[in-house]
């Protein structure tokens, strides 16, 4: 079962049988640039990046990025950056990896963003998407289609939080324009 | 001759009139399972068990036993039938699992008592309770056996329910095949054990799961070859590991690697699993243990800098709230400032004491895993205090790495991380024995201090000696001043130098001049692509040149054939061993730069100038030397010498 999550939808990320989740994966897919002309390598490639921000109190703390794959305290994980995209056909080009049981206990919200780092706006990519899944058994929590997003660069997505004992997810799926995180700052801070 | 099968291999049956011989460690249950061609088990009439025990062509066993022979007819099989299962099921109240009882074997042979065709050992097994042992399948007319060794925790009901009978069916085949089986005596405890055993074996509250028909199998890691119908994985928390080692044959290097230990299971519900030593990814037990520690030494670091984040935004955030509990004026009249204030430091009491909780948890794991992986270690790993190096015996191979002390962090200093490095080693090492470098070493009077350091580099000499095979490596000593001598004596005395300690001037020309030559020819005739053509005196096994009391002795010309082994001797197998001083050679200002960067820093005393690669903790690097009084390194080199005496003739 797939949420499509609508903006500013929050969710708990309880499973069904009660239990917590444990781990979390955002997962961004897109569909790589078609070849172009005699010389394939001039194809203007499409970069999209998945990046996580954790947040202490509304400071950011630490950033898992293409950049530093792993949190220092060695929590959320990103599989590695993809260049290019892939076939399009709906499976994770990108991921980063949330061990919500290993988070540190002063992180209180972890911000979920994509952002292209080539400067094409969503427009012109192909079967972009994100996802959140439960990474214990695979299951999809909740999915954005970025494609046809509108004339934007970045989008932030997500954000988990604590709750209680446990954490939550607010959809956010809010537009935005940057090449990294760093431009997105000013943007995510209205969300935490 | 039988063809010994391993994990989803499979063989020719000739024969129609075959018997299916099982010998158990334990006595268990043998059905027959009959699937379609999709392996499904559809309808009645598909599991032969002492409740039912014929069936078209097949004829299973009645009670339980450790021995089992029966027959299958495959001519008289029904058309629709593609798959006779042989399966072993535990009886309740007996043994877990089959990783808890010996392997048992499994053969396929010609009747009456002919000989076997195939025969399979169930290897490898964890929680399993029922397991698939062999397969007899159709195969374009022709039959074949398959060794298929795969199994369900959760027992017969889940075997079959997997096999797409519906769940309640499932069950109550599986109740009816063990009450049938079940000696009459036993049978109040049986039905008691039912549940447990028809249901989940650990996580008894969700048997509709465990047993609900996989209308779409999960993939588990370890499925072998398509084909089984959807095996579930054994064990609940850790997937099941699959070995393809054939049990009776020995390794050799095309082959794939040594098993691995399997994960123990955890000692109670929610507690983390135990530790197991080698239980990290590598083909030898040697590359998994050094995978292990780096591991360790990764989730130390990663576990401390959780911690110190939490504790410093824990100290940042009451400041601010201190501040502003300050500069509010509401606070200046009345004590509402006071409680402000113990608010502010109650909450940054309470984060901290989170933070310590899980680090407390995962230090405990560590130092569980540690407690394991440390004895575990061979040689080349171990501390000099392990019973390992007693029953030492050279090696036929070159080590993978090499310890070269101890780390360890502040928040918990006895648990120390083996430095390990891997062999042959990048970069050449310098032990610095001056007293400026720490504060420990400042407290030390000088000549102590120097001793200690030429000690370290002698036990690290030895080591690198005693786990290399006789006549792979070779151990150059230049000591201008002969100020080394007595750490060296031990070396000296058992003859296991390529030659006596240079001293002198001239000794230490003659010496860096043979190694520079050495280095140049091994570079030669590697650019050339002809390393066999060396000359017969060039020695090519490793060599390790130790610098005592560097710069006394050298002049500029040995000083730039110094740089040069540094810089261009690793790759071709000269490695550079320095104890010196940085002060002493301040004469030659910032030219020697270059070359105390390249090295790697040790000390002799404990010293925190170490990085780690993840988050730049800052490490205490402890030298591991033989315990006071211990023989432990006189040993190490007697061995050493009689392994050349009898390689040299």
């Amino acid at each position: 079962m797939t949420v499509n999550m609508t903006k500013g939808q929050a969710i708990s990320l309880q499973k069904s049988d009660g239990g917590t989740l444990t781990a979390v994966r955002m997962g961004l897919g897109w569909q790589a640039a078609k070849r172009r002309g005699l010389f394939g390598s001039r194809t203007r490639e499409i970069d999209l990046d998945a990046s996580a921000v954790l947040f202490a109190d509304k400071q950011p703390v630490d950033v898992v990025f293409f950049r530093h794959l792993q949190s220092d305290d060695g929590s959320v994980r990103h599989t590695g950056d993809n260049l290019v995209g892939g076939v399009g056909q709906g499976g994770d080009d990108e991921a980063i990896l949330v061990d919500l049981q290993r988070v540190p206990v002063h992180i209180d919200q972890i911000v979920f963003t994509v952002n292209s780092f080539t400067g094409q706006t969503f427009q012109e990519v192909q079967n972009a998407f994100c996802r959140i899944v439960d990474e214990t058994n695979g299951q999809e929590l909740a999915r954005y289609t970025l494609d046809g997003g509108g004339a934007y660069t970045a989008q932030i997505m997500a954000k988990v939080s604590r709750a209680g004992s446990g954490w939550q997810m607010t959809a956010l799926g809010n537009p935005a324009n940057g090449r990294t995180f760093q431009d997105l700052m000013p943007a995510i801070l209205p969300h935490l | 001759m039988t063809a010994e099968l391993v994990r989803g291999q499979n063989h020719p049956v000739s024969r129609s009139r075959v018997e299916i011989r099982v010998s158990a460690g334990t006595p268990v249950l043998a059905l027959a399972s009959l699937a379609d061609e999709q392996g499904r088990l559809a309808g009645t009439g598909v599991l032969a068990h002492p409740g039912a025990r014929t069936l078209p062509g097949v004829h299973a066993p009645a009670d339980l036993a450790d021995r089992h022979t029966f027959a299958v007819d495959l001519d008289a099989v029904a058309a629709d039938v593609h798959r006779v299962g042989v399966l072993l099921v535990l009886p309740p109240g007996g043994p877990v699992c089959f990783g808890a009882v010996p392997a048992s074997y499994v053969a396929v042979a010609a009747p009456d008592g002919g000989g076997e065709i195939a025969g399979y050992t169930l290897t490898g097994l964890d929680a399993e309770t029922a397991v698939i042992a062999l397969e007899l399948y159709r195969r374009q007319g022709a039959w074949k056996v398959r060794a298929v060794g795969q199994g369900y925790s959760d027992g017969l009901g889940a075997l079959l329910a997997d096999g797409g009978m519906p769940a309640p069916a499932a069950r109550e085949l599986a109740a009816a095949a063990l009450r049938a089986a079940a000696p009459a005596k036993e049978a109040d405890a049986t039905l008691a054990a039912l549940p447990s055993l028809v249901g989940d074996l650990r996580a008894p509250q969700t048997p509709e799961r465990a047993a609900a028909p996989a209308p779409d199998p999960t993939p588990a890691s370890g499925v072998p070859y398509a084909g089984t119908p959807g095996p579930a994985p054994a064990g609940a928390g850790s997937p099941p590991t699959i070995s393809y080692t054939h049990p009776r044959r020995r390794r050799t290097s095309s082959e794939p690697p040594e098993p691995a230990p399997r994960a123990a299971a955890a000692a109670e519900p929610g507690q983390p699993p135990r530790p197991v030593a080698g239980d990290a990814a590598g083909w030898s037990m040697d590359e998994r243990l050094y995978n292990q520690v780096w591991g360790m030494f990764e989730d130390l670091a990663r576990t401390v800098a959780a911690y110190r984040s939490a504790v410093e935004f824990a100290d940042s955030r009451m400041d601010r709230e201190l501040d502003d509990a300050l500069s509010d004026p509401r606070h200046r009249i009345g004590g509402s400032g006071n409680a402000a204030r113990d608010a502010a430091r109650a909450r940054r009491e309470e984060l901290v004491a989170q933070a310590q909780a899980v680090l407390d948890r995962d230090l405990a794991q560590l130092i569980a895993e540690s407690e394991v992986v440390e004895p575990a270690l061979p040689a080349s790993y171990a501390r000099w205090d392990n019973p390992v190096w007693h029953g030492h015996r050279t090696p036929e191979e070159g080590p993978l790495a090499l310890r070269l002390g101890d780390l360890h962090l502040p928040e918990r200093p006895d648990l120390r991380i083996p430095m390990l490095v891997r062999v042959p080693l990048e970069r050449g090492l310098w032990i610095d024995n001056g007293r400026t470098g720490s504060e420990a070493a400042m407290a030390m009077d000088t000549d102590r201090l120097r001793r200690a350091a030429m000690d370290m580099a002698v036990a690290h000499a030895v080591r690198l000696l005693a786990v290399h095979p006789a006549d792979r490596f070779s151990v150059h000593v230049i000591d201008a001043a002969g100020a080394g001598a007595a750490s060296l004596a031990p070396l000296v005395r058992a003859g296991v130098l390529a030659a006596p300690p240079a001293a002198g001037a001239a000794g230490v020309s003659r010496t860096l001049a043979e190694l520079t030559r050495r280095v140049d020819l091994v570079q030669m005739a590697l650019k050339a692509g002809a390393p066999e053509d060396l000359p017969p005196d060039v020695d090519t096994a490793e060599q390790l040149l130790i610098v005592h009391d560097f710069p006394h002795g050298f002049d500029d010309r040995a000083v730039t054939q110094l740089r040069y082994l540094a810089d261009e001797g690793a790759a071709v197998g000269v490695h550079l061993l320095m104890v010196a001083d940085r002060d002493e050679a301040s004469a030659y200002g910032p030219l020697l730069d270059p070359l105390w960067r390249s090295l790697m820093r040790l000390s002799p005393v404990p010293d925190n100038h170490l990085a780690d690669p993840w988050v730049h903790h800052a490490w205490t690097f402890e030298p591991d030397l033989p315990p006071q009084g211990s023989q432990v390194l006189g040993q190490a080199l007697d061995r050493v010498a009689e392994a050349r005496r009898t390689t040299r003739p």
